[in-house]
C-alpha cells in the first residue's frame, strides 16, 4: 500500500560540533601528554629499583614502632599548640583584611590593597612560606606559627570578604538611615550577618592549620613534621609509620569534631 | 519641614529618573506618593536621607540643606529622618530590642553601640513604643522569628526611636498580606497623628493611598503630574498617572483590595 | 528585660540586657576556657621571645636581600616552572583514573557490597589525610628523587579529594532516571552510562578543574623534598643564600599560581 519509508539514521551529536576543532582537541591533548612525558626527566634506572625498595621499606615499617612515644607526644603537642595560636592570630587579622577586601563596603584603593594581601597570602604553599620564615626567624615553632597565620589570613580573609560582599544590603541601608557611621554599620549590619560564617570558617581553619602544622615541620618550622622528616632521613620507617598512623587518626578526629560543630551552628 | 527644589537624579549615564521635582511638606499629615514601578518613588525617598545621591537640586529638611552635607553633619541630619523599608530591613540575627535600639545609633557613642549599653531614656522609649505597637512580649526574640506584620512594626518602632522630624516609608506594605498591610497603614496613620509627625509614604495600592492619606502626589516618569488631596484623586487623575505605564499599580489586584476593604476596622493589636 | 511593678503600682524603670545571666555566664566560661588554652599553648611552646620581637626586622632584612630579583637564571626557572605545571597536569589525569572507580565503590548507592564500600572509604580517608609533601617523602624513598615521585605524590593526595566529591555527587543524584533506565531493562553498565554519568558530569569537570588549580600550588613544594619541579631551584637558591634568585622563583610561582587560577575559573565558566 504505502511506499516504504526511507530508513532514518541517528547518531548522538558530538559534544564539539565542528569536526576540525573536535579532532584538533584530541590531537592537542595527546601532543601535550607526549610533550609532558617526554620532556620530564625520569630516571628509569632508579625507578625500576623502586619495587624491591618499596617492599623493603614497607617490610621495615611493620610493625610500626610506638616505643618512642615521648618524642611523638611532644611533637604532636607542639603542632596542636601552633595550630591554636595561629588560628587565633590569623582569624583576628583576617577580619580587618576581609573588610578591606570587600568590594561593596570599601573604597577602591583599600579594596585593591586588601585583595592584594589575600592573593599574596594564598598563592604560596605553606611549606614555601615556612622555609622563608625559618630563614628569617630561625628554626622552631615561631616560624611555623607565622606561616600558619599567613595561611589562615589567606583562606579566612578570602571567604570572609565574599561573605561580606553577599550580605543583605537592605540591613546596611536601614542602619545607615538611622544616622550611623561606618563602624556602627559594621557592628550592627555587617557582623551579625557574617557571624555564623565567621565561626564556621574559624573552626574549619583550626582543622586545616592542624593538618598544615604537621607539614611545615618538614622544613624545620616546628611540630610533628620535623620528627617525621627525621625518621624518614634516618630510615626509621617503623617510627615514621607510627607517626603517620597517629597523624591520620588525629586528623580524622579533628575533622569529625569540626564538622560536627559546624553543622551545629549552621 | 521638607522643601524639595528642582531635584534631579540620574544613575550613571542613564536617563533621568527624577526630572526636576518641586514640592513641599509644611506640617504633620500623611502624604502618599503614587506612581507605577520605575516612576522614581524609591529614588525620591532615598534622596531625602541621601542613601541615594541627588544629581542636582536642593533638599531642605527642617531648615537644613541636606544636599551638600558630609560625614558627621550628614549622619546628624539622617537622625531627624526616620525610614521604613519595603523588605523591613531588620537585622535578622539580632533581637527585637537590639533592632529597635539601633534606631538610636545616630545618637550613642560607638562604645555604647558595641556593648549595647544604651541610655535609660532610650530603653524606656523602646519599651513604651513596643508596647504601643503590641510587641512587648517579643523583646528578646530574634527578629527573623517574627511574622511579616510583626517585623514591619519593629521597623516602624526603630524609625520612631530616632525621634524623627519626618518619617519616610518606602512601600511599607508591599511585602505583606492584605490584612496586615491594612493594619500597618492604619498604625502609621495613627502614629502620625499621635506624634504630629509628617509622613511620606511610597505606596503601590491606590485604595490605601486614598484611604489613609491627607495628600497624594502622583509621579510619572520622574515628574509630578498630580498633587492634591485624597478626595481630588479621581479616575481621571489616576488615568493620567498610570496611563501607558506598566499598569495602574494595584488595578490588576482588585480582589486583594476588596479583601482589604472587607477587613477594614481590624485595629492593630 | 521586663517591666516590674511593685505592690504600690509604681512602675520601676525598664531594664534591658543583651543576654540573660545564664547566657552571660556561659559566654564567660567559653572565653575563660579559650584563654586558658591559649595561655597553656604560649607557656609550654618552645618560643624564644627575643626572636619574636626581632622577627619584623629580620623579615624586612630578608626582603631587603631579595631585592632586586636576579633574573640571570631565568631560563632554568622557566623550564622548572613548565615542569611543575606538567607534574600538576599529569598527576591530575592519573588521579582521575584511580579516583573514578574509587568514587563508584565509595558511593552508597552504587557500591556492589559493604566490603567494597569500606575499601572505597578507606582509600578516600588514607589518601586525603596524608599531605602531599609526606607522600612525596615516601615516594622519593621508593623511586628516588625525581619527577615520578612528585607526580605520584600529587596524584595520590588528589585521589581522596576527587573521589570524595565525586562519591558525594553520585549519592546525591536524582533516583528517577536510574529507575527509568532500570525499568527499560538496562543492566548496571547501562544504568551507569545513562542514569548516573550524565548527572555527575558537571561535578566531574568542576572537581577536575578545581583540583588541577590546587595541584599547581601543591607541585611548587615537591622540590623541597627532592620530588622535582620549581621547588628544587628554590631550595638550592636558599641553601646557597642566593636570595635574589629565590625572589625570582617566588615571583615566578606567584605568576603561575595566579595564571592557573584565572585559567581554571575561565574553564569553569566554559564547561558549566
Amino acid at each position: 500500500m504505502s511506499t516504504p519509508r526511507p530508513r532514518r539514521t541517528w547518531r548522538k551529536p558530538p559534544a564539539i560540533a565542528n569536526p576540525v576543532l573536535r579532532y584538533s582537541v584530541f590531537v592537542l591533548v595527546f601532543a601535550y601528554l607526549y610533550w609532558a612525558i617526554a620532556s620530564l626527566p625520569f630516571n628509569w634506572d632508579r625507578i625500576v629499583q623502586g619495587l624491591p625498595r618499596a617492599v623493603r621499606i614497607f617490610g621495615s615499617a611493620f610493625p610500626p614502632e610506638f616505643a618512642r612515644s615521648q618524642l611523638m607526644i611532644s611533637g604532636f603537642t607542639e603542632s596542636i599548640q601552633m595550630a591554636i595560636i595561629a588560628t587565633l592570630v590569623g582569624v583576628a587579622i583576617s577580619i580587618p583584611v576581609a573588610i578591606m577586601a570587600a568590594r561593596t563596603i570599601s573604597p577602591r584603593p583599600v579594596y585593591l590593597l586588601g585583595r592584594g594581601i589575600i592573593i599574596l597570602a594564598r598563592s604560596f604553599h605553606p611549606v614555601i612560606v615556612a622555609i622563608i620564615f625559618v630563614k628569617a626567624v630561625g628554626f622552631g615553632a615561631l616560624a611555623g606559627i607565622l606561616t600558619l597565620v599567613l595561611y589562615s589570613l589567606g583562606f579566612v580573609g578570602k571567604l570572609l570578604a565574599e561573605a561580606i560582599e553577599e550580605v543583605d544590603y537592605g540591613q546596611i541601608e536601614a542602619i545607615r538611615a538611622s544616622g550611623a557611621g561606618f563602624l556602627k554599620i559594621l557592628v550592627y549590619a555587617v557582623f551579625p550577618q557574617i557571624l555564623p560564617r565567621q565561626v564556621g570558617l574559624s573552626i574549619y581553619q583550626l582543622d586545616s592549620n592542624l593538618r598544615a602544622s604537621a607539614v611545615v615541620g618538614v622544613v624545620g618550622a616546628g611540630g610533628i613534621g620535623g620528627t617525621l622528616m627525621n625518621a624518614f632521613r634516618r630510615f626509621d620507617y617503623d617510627f615514621a609509620f607510627a607517626i603517620l598512623i597517629v597523624l591520620i587518626g588525629i586528623i580524622l578526629v579533628s575533622e569529625g569534631i569540626s564538622g560536627r560543630i559546624r553543622r551545629g551552628i549552621a | 519641614m521638607l522643601k524639595i527644589t528642582d531635584l534631579t537624579k540620574r544613575y550613571g549615564n542613564g536617563e533621568l529618573v527624577l526630572k526636576g521635582l518641586n514640592f513641599e511638606i509644611e506640617g504633620p499629615g500623611l502624604t502618599a506618593i503614587i506612581g507605577s514601578s520605575g516612576a522614581g518613588k524609591s529614588t525620591l525617598l532615598r534622596c531625602i536621607n541621601r542613601l541615594v545621591e541627588p544629581t542636582s537640586g536642593r533638599i531642605v529638611v527642617d531648615g537644613v540643606d541636606v544636599t551638600t552635607l558630609r560625614g558627621r553633619r550628614l549622619r546628624h541630619s539622617r537622625r531627624a529622618i526616620g525610614m521604613i523599608f519595603q523588605g523591613f530591613n531588620l537585622i535578622d540575627r539580632l533581637s527585637v530590642m537590639e533592632n529597635v535600639l539601633s534606631g538610636r545609633l545616630g545618637y550613642v557613642s560607638f562604645a555604647q553601640a558595641l556593648t549595647r549599653r544604651y541610655p535609660q531614656d532610650d530603653v524606656d522609649r523602646a519599651f513604651s513604643l513596643l508596647e504601643r505597637v503590641g510587641l512587648q512580649d517579643y523583646v528578646n526574640k530574634r527578629a527573623d522569628t517574627l511574622s511579616g506584620g510583626q517585623r514591619q512594626r519593629v521597623g516602624v518602632v526603630r524609625a520612631l526611636m530616632q525621634e524623627p522630624k519626618i518619617l519616610l516609608a518606602d512601600e511599607p506594605t508591599a511585602s505583606l498580606d492584605p490584612k496586615t498591610s491594612q493594619q500597618i497603614m492604619s498604625l502609621t496613620r495613627e502614629l502620625s497623628d499621635e506624634l504630629s509627625l509628617p509622613v511620606l509614604v511610597n505606596i503601590h495600592n491606590v485604595h490605601q493611598a486614598k484611604e489613609f492619606s491627607d495628600r497624594v502626589v502622583g509621579l510619572r516618569y520622574g515628574t509630578i503630574i498630580f498633587d492634591g488631596t485624597a478626595a481630588e484623586l479621581d479616575d481621571d487623575a489616576l488615568d493620567r498617572i498610570y496611563e501607558g505605564t506598566a499598569g495602574r499599580g494595584e488595578q490588576g489586584e482588585e480582589p486583594v483590595d476588596d479583601m482589604a476593604i472587607d477587613t477594614r476596622g481590624v485595629a492593630p493589636s | 528585660m521586663t517591666r516590674a511593678r511593685d505592690a504600690s503600682g509604681v512602675s520601676e524603670p525598664y531594664r534591658w540586657q543583651r543576654y540573660t545571666t545564664a547566657e552571660r555566664l556561659g559566654r564567660f566560661l567559653i572565653y575563660l576556657a579559650s584563654a586558658a588554652i591559649v595561655f597553656w599553648a604560649l607557656r609550654t611552646l618552645d618560643i624564644f621571645w627575643p626572636w619574636v620581637w626581632s622577627a619584623p626586622a629580620e623579615i624586612a632584612d630578608l626582603f631587603g636581600r631579595m631585592t632586586p630579583p636576579d633574573l640571570r637564571r631565568g631560563d632554568a626557572i622557566l623550564r622548572a616552572m613548565i615542569e611543575t605545571i606538567h607534574i600538576a597536569t599529569l598527576a591530575t589525569a592519573l588521579s582521575l583514573l584511580i579516583a573514578l572507580p574509587t568514587a563508584y565503590i565509595a558511593a552508597q548507592n552504587t557500591t556492589p557490597n559493604s566490603v567494597t564500600l569500606w575499601i572505597g572509604r578507606f582509600i578516600l580517608v588514607a589518601t586525603r589525610s596524608v599531605n602531599t609533601i609526606i607522600w612525596a617523602l615516601l615516594f622519593v624513598a621508593i623511586f628516588g628523587p625525581g619527577v615520578l615521585a612528585g607526580i605520584l605524590a600529587i596524584a595520590f593526595r588528589s585521589i581522596g579529594f576527587t573521589a570524595k566529591l565525586m562519591a558525594e555527587a553520585i549519592e546525591e543524584i536524582d533516583r528517577k532516571p536510574v529507575e527509568a533506565v532500570t525499568a527499560a531493562g538496562g543492566d548496571k553498565g547501562k544504568v551507569l552510562l545513562y542514569g548516573i554519568v550524565p548527572q555527575v558530569l558537571p561535578t566531574f569537570f568542576a572537581v577536575t578543574i578545581l583540583r588541577w588549580d590546587i595541584n599547581i600550588r601543591e607541585s611548587t613544594v615537591l622540590g623541597l623534598v627532592g620530588a622535582g619541579g620549581i621547588g628544587m631551584i628554590l631550595q638550592g637558591a636558599i641553601d646557597t643564600f642566593q636570595w635574589q634568585t629565590a625572589a625570582t622563583v617566588l615571583i615566578a610561582i606567584l605568576i603561575v599560581v595566579i595564571a592557573g587560577e584565572v585559567v581554571s575559573s575561565a574553564l569553569r565558566k566554559r564547561v558549566l
